[in-house]
């Protein structure tokens, strides 16, 4: 793979913020979602569907696509963005967030929206989920990789460490997990609700390779996506370092926008805020 | 009376799987830790690329089963009902029902007749749970050659489905021929009777069948129904017998709750059929360790009791 130009790391900044503000308006309009989980996966997002993973939005049952799984159902508001950012679904359809007939339920549904691989909602599933098309792939000697993002607080969850254990002993290195590490869960901090720490020796001990890097750095999670198709007979996870509510100051590590979207003066504040890093943005391009 | 063949519907089962392996080279088959006693071991020695260990993790399987699942491939899953369903509720409810993933989960030592492990691995709640399931089919084959046909059917129709047999040896009732025709949603009429109807479902086809031998000998005339698919449960075939004889009992070896009968009784009421009818199930309590036999005996589950009951709701 080229390396990525400086310019092109500006451009993918300015897709964040798009994609951040679709987030914001989405929620506000939704009258109800997760906005601090969502924009903590930003970055992580876009890395992954415009520059690193295969897929074509105009074939998205293609069998020898790279699949996506977002195990934290929850930062839907993100997914569903980033899709239709990359022509999965018109964007128009994000207004309709969690309304009646909608293609964009609350979280997740493979059957409803092109582009979703798997129903997500209840956490603790995705990396299972993750496992079964990895498992498939080496089946059939497909070259496809398998990404599935889980959330910190979902570490909590048994089923994760289940899959986990069979994900190395299969020793699926078409597979990489990414940990949204944000530090905060609904009823708090990670480390106090049920402490995950030391996360990273963790995952070792489950026969992991592991890497740690800023979530928010595109570089640098490019750099690690990459490290993470290059290393093989491991999966590999990479722990996300990232802010909960990322990119609107005042849901910055602000636990309760777990699950409280803006209203409409949070929502005008958090737009003006955006607008202002999109603007510096487009001076550099 | 001629000696009864004893067949483990387990190793119809197991038989199944590889002969369909063999057709069907998506197929694909999951096992947590109990390959022997679920028979996926056939498949496994079979097919060892193709088939899954994942260890004493229930959940994990199911979701893997849904992932594969979403690959093309035809996975089965399997371990004892009481770990295939309850403790996985929510994996089935989310990556396979809501999903609608072509999963097939087949379950072996469902009901009482487990015996002596006691009721931790006495499942009698797993009909109603799949029942309650949107897109789930629910299965339990009553008899080997029945479920060999059904694992056929399973892996040849699209869609989440469940299905369960027993832990023990279970008598042949049919041969090839009788379930050539079969189809998943479509009860068969084993024996017809003008008096009462018997709608059994798995393990209790087979006491039924006696239950009528032992009745017509005392002027009652009873017709055995073999509902093996409780979900879609073949409604038509319930109002016909429901005109047509005078009581209707059904009889499950699982909770009067929510599986067999609860259907059948729903397809009643709805339709505003008055007739006399009977749920032969266990009674909302959990049962306890001992022989089978004895089991079916104290918890009012075998031919002996079926006669009994049919005598007395005809009264």
């Amino acid at each position: 793979m080229k390396t990525v130009t400086e310019q092109e790391i500006n451009k993918l900044k300015l897709t964040a913020v798009k994609i951040r503000k679709h987030i914001i308006e989405m929620l506000y309009l939704a009258k109800s979602g997760h906005p601090g989980g969502s924009l903590s996966a930003v970055e992580a997002l876009v890395s992954l569907y415009f520059v690193h993973m295969k897929h074509n939005p105009k074939k998205p049952e293609d069998p020898n696509r790279d699949r996506f799984i977002l195990s934290k159902g929850h930062a839907a508001p993100a997914l569903y963005a980033v899709l239709a950012e990359c022509g999965y679904f018109d964007v128009s359809e994000l207004k309709k967030l969690r309304q009646i007939g909608s293609i964009l339920q609350g979280h997740p549904v493979c059957k409803y929206t092109p582009g979703v691989e798997a129903s997500t909602g209840s956490l603790g599933h995705g990396l299972s989920f993750g496992n079964g098309v990895a498992l498939a792939g080496k089946l059939d000697k497909k070259n496809y990789r398998v990404y599935v993002m889980l959330g910190d607080g979902e570490m909590d969850e048994g089923q994760v460490w289940e899959a986990a254990a069979v994900a190395s002993h299969y020793k699926l290195d078409n597979l990489t997990a990414l940990l949204d590490r944000n530090y905060l869960q609904i009823d708090g901090n990670t480390e106090e609700v049920l402490r995950l720490e030391p996360v990273k020796e963790r995952w070792n001990s489950f026969g992991w390779h592991t890497i740690e890097i800023d979530g928010h750095d595109i570089r640098e999670i490019l750099d690690a996506l990459k490290k993470a198709e290059q290393h093989k007979r491991q999966p590999t996870i990479i722990i996300l370092n990232t802010v909960k509510g990322k990119g609107v100051s005042f849901m910055e590590n602000n636990v309760d926008f777990h699950g409280v979207p803006p209203n409409e003066i949070e929502r005008d504040l958090a737009i003006e805020e955006l607008e202002l890093v999109e603007k510096k943005l487009e001076a550099l391009l | 009376m001629s000696k009864k063949i004893m067949v483990n519907p387990r190793n119809a089962y197991g038989e199944a799987l590889v002969e369909l392996g063999k057709k069907h080279k998506n197929l694909v088959v999951l096992d947590a830790d109990l390959s022997k006693s679920t028979k996926t071991i056939m498949f496994a020695k079979k097919y060892p690329n193709r088939f899954f260990e994942m260890g004493i993790a229930e959940a994990n399987m199911i979701s893997t089963a849904a992932g594969l699942a979403s690959c093309g491939k035809i996975p089965f899953a399997s371990t004892f009902a009481v770990f295939a369903t309850g403790r996985v509720y929510d994996q089935i409810r989310m990556d396979i029902a809501y999903s609608n993933a072509n999963v097939k989960i087949f379950a072996t030592h469902g009901g009482i007749s487990v015996g002596k492990d006691g009721a931790s691995h006495q499942m009698i709640e797993d009909l109603a749970l799949m029942r309650a399931l949107p897109n789930m089919i629910v299965i339990a084959p009553s008899d080997a050659t029945q479920t060999k046909k059904i694992v056929h059917l399973m892996a040849e129709t699209y869609g989440p489905m469940y299905a369960r047999v027993g832990r023990a040896d279970a008598p042949l009732i049919y041969n090839e021929k009788d379930v050539e025709d079969i189809e998943i949603g479509k009860g068969m009429v084993v024996e017809d009777g003008e008096d009462i109807t018997f709608i059994a479902t798995g393990t209790m086809v087979e006491p039924a069948l006696e239950a009528k031998k032992t009745l017509i000998k005392q002027g009652i005339d009873a017709c055995v129904i073999d509902m093996h698919t409780i979900k879609p449960l073949d409604t038509q075939l319930v109002l016909k017998y429901a005109k047509k004889t005078n009581g209707i009992i059904t009889a499950e070896e699982h909770s009067i709750i929510g599986g067999l009968g609860a259907a059948v009784a729903e397809t009643l009421i709805e339709k505003s059929i008055s007739t006399k009818f009977l749920r032969m199930g266990i009674k909302d309590i959990f049962c306890e360790s001992g022989d089978p036999v004895d089991l079916l005996e104290k918890y009012e589950l075998n031919s002996k009791h079926m006669v009994k009951k049919a005598k007395k709701l005809l009264k």
